[in-house]
């Protein structure tokens, strides 16, 4: 059953120009890496898509790029204060892969943490537009970091199964270097489980629901 | 009183546990042919409310019939299918075969949809139409963007309507916070949400006074106390949309709050409150009163204009 918890807030960290917000668990179900959750955004009407970035004991955790109203208000809550959240939501990462690399791009990062604990601490590839951008590198072990213009498709290593998360032109070069990659994909929605039709994005030609698809979905 | 979800508002084949919550299902809009729907981006939040252009998606009535009717009739809810188009012919070709189906208990036309270019001709015109093809009940979907809502609902009724679903979104734009380009792909689209609340009350409030058919009010509806006012208002069912999408349990936690408010006012039941907004308006004012006050009203508007 979908059911919206609320949970408090136990603490909100400044890495670079993102927040880390941190939630108590409770019973809520951490999932799958590259699965996500709506967090219900103080004040606003609508809750916002934010994969968890890390799943420490008895806490959930999201990576939140201020860029709205709504990711504003979520990284301006205060410990103790109650968030509303559903989840977790979506297809994640296929883990059973043989030689992983993970690959991100800006906030895209977010659902690497969680993802390299799951998978070991495999190598990563990370591009950032400054290196205040880039102290989210430290959230993600065994991360080579890149600034612009040096692009991540610059410096991929062949021959690994790459699972990557980050802005659209990013992941469609990954794309044409990696066909069998796995990319996590963002869209606007409302919902999160497939009512509003907002999150559609084009796959072999047809409309899809990302967060009924995806948001993770295989390259080819 | 029945509480449905707005058409477009919850995918029961998705999220069958949010459909069983409701007292009837209502489809998505199901037109003759498929339907991709307009281009990403299709929803943006404002700050009453929610734009939404995602422009009648759907599988059209062949697949529709074949592949998720069988499986909605399973989840053990009332469905009522939603039937949209782009003509007269559009309307009957659908609801002539949606009708035909035992698993559907209600048809609802969707004459207002503000996202797709076409738009029906004459309300009454579709209705006949449709009254002659099929002896299910129907519910008129109208909008208050309508010149004249009341003349609208008349003719609707008039011409077989069983019942009134007020209101559809109004349409509105929303700019993007860097670029002030339209955030929508498609420019403009249906507001919902708080902001529609006054709007579908005064549509209800009209409506009910305009005809005699029952009503399914929605708009805004978020809180027990929100159903409860376009009870007051005339609506005999009311239904849930934007609020589902931020809270999956929206409509259980509507009912309970519409029974405490209920209670906390007197009325044994639902049934009891609807149209009791209207019982004030007739019995303590006398027609000349009202008409001073809207003269004070209309000077007031001269001198501060």
């Amino acid at each position: 059953m979908l059911r919206r918890e609320r949970r408090s807030v136990v603490a909100t960290e400044a890495v670079g120009p993102y927040t880390l917000l941190r939630v108590e668990r409770g019973s809520v179900d951490p999932g799958n890496p590259g699965q996500f959750f709506m967090l219900e955004a103080p004040g606003r009407l609508l809750p916002r898509p934010m994969s968890l970035a890390l799943a420490p004991t008895g806490e959930l955790a999201f990576l939140i790029d201020p860029v709205g109203p709504g990711t504003r208000a979520l990284c301006s809550v205060t410990p103790g204060e109650q968030v509303g959240l559903l989840g977790p939501l979506g297809n994640g990462f296929d883990l059973d892969v043989g030689r992983p690399l993970l690959v991100g791009g800006g906030i895209g990062v977010a659902p690497l943490p969680f993802l390299s604990e799951r998978l070991g601490g495999p190598p990563a590839v990370l591009g950032f537009r400054s290196s205040w951008h880039a102290e989210a590198a430290e959230l993600v072990p065994n991360a080579e970091v890149v600034l612009e213009p040096t692009y991540v498709t610059d410096v991929l290593p062949a021959g690994h199964d790459v699972l990557a998360c980050g802005p659209e032109p990013m992941l469609q070069a990954v794309r044409r270097l990696t066909p069998h990659a796995q990319l996590a994909w963002e869209a606007p929605m409302a919902c999160g489980y497939g009512a509003c039709y907002g999150c559609v994005v084009e796959l072999g030609g047809e409309l899809k629901r990302l967060c009924v698809e995806g948001p993770v979905l295989a390259a080819a | 009183m029945r509480l449905l979800n707005a058409s477009g508002c919850l995918d029961a084949l998705a999220a069958p546990d949010v459909a069983r919550t409701l007292d009837v299902y209502v489809t998505k809009t199901v037109t003759p042919l498929p339907r991709e729907g307009n281009a990403p981006v299709r929803i943006a939040e404002t700050d009453l409310g929610m734009l939404n252009a995602i422009g009648l998606a759907n599988p059209g009535v062949d697949a529709f019939l074949a592949g998720q009717l069988p499986r909605l009739a399973e989840l053990g809810v009332p469905v009522w299918v939603s039937v949209g188009g782009f003509s007269c012919a559009d309307y009957v070709h659908v609801a002539g075969r949606v009708g035909a189906r035992d698993e559907v208990e209600a048809l609802e036309l969707n004459l207002s949809c503000p996202n797709v270019d076409e738009v029906p001709e004459n309300v009454g015109e579709v209705v006949a139409a449709v009254r002659s093809v099929t002896a299910k009940p129907l519910y008129a979907k109208l909008s208050a963007a309508f010149a004249d809502l009341g003349a609208t609902a008349r003719a609707a009724e008039a011409t077989g309507a069983d019942g009134l679903s007020l209101v559809n979104t109004v349409r509105g734009l929303a700019l993007d916070e860097r670029t002030l380009q339209p955030v929508l792909a498609r420019g403009a689209g249906g507001l919902s949400g708080p902001a529609l609340r006054p709007v579908a009350l005064a549509a209800v409030h009209t409506c009910f006074r305009e005809t005699g058919l029952p009503i399914v009010g929605m708009g805004g509806v978020a809180r027990g106390r929100h159903a409860l006012e376009l009870l007051a208002a005339g609506a005999r069912d009311v239904a849930v949309g934007t609020a589902l999408f931020a809270d999956p349990g929206a409509a259980a936690r509507i009912r309970a709050e519409l029974e405490a408010e209920l209670a906390a006012l007197g009325f044994a039941n639902a049934d009891n409150a609807v149209g009791v907004a209207h019982a004030s308006a007739d019995s303590t004012l006398d027609p000349r009163s009202r008409l001073e006050a809207e003269k004070s009203l209309h000077i007031e508007t001269n001198l501060a204009g």
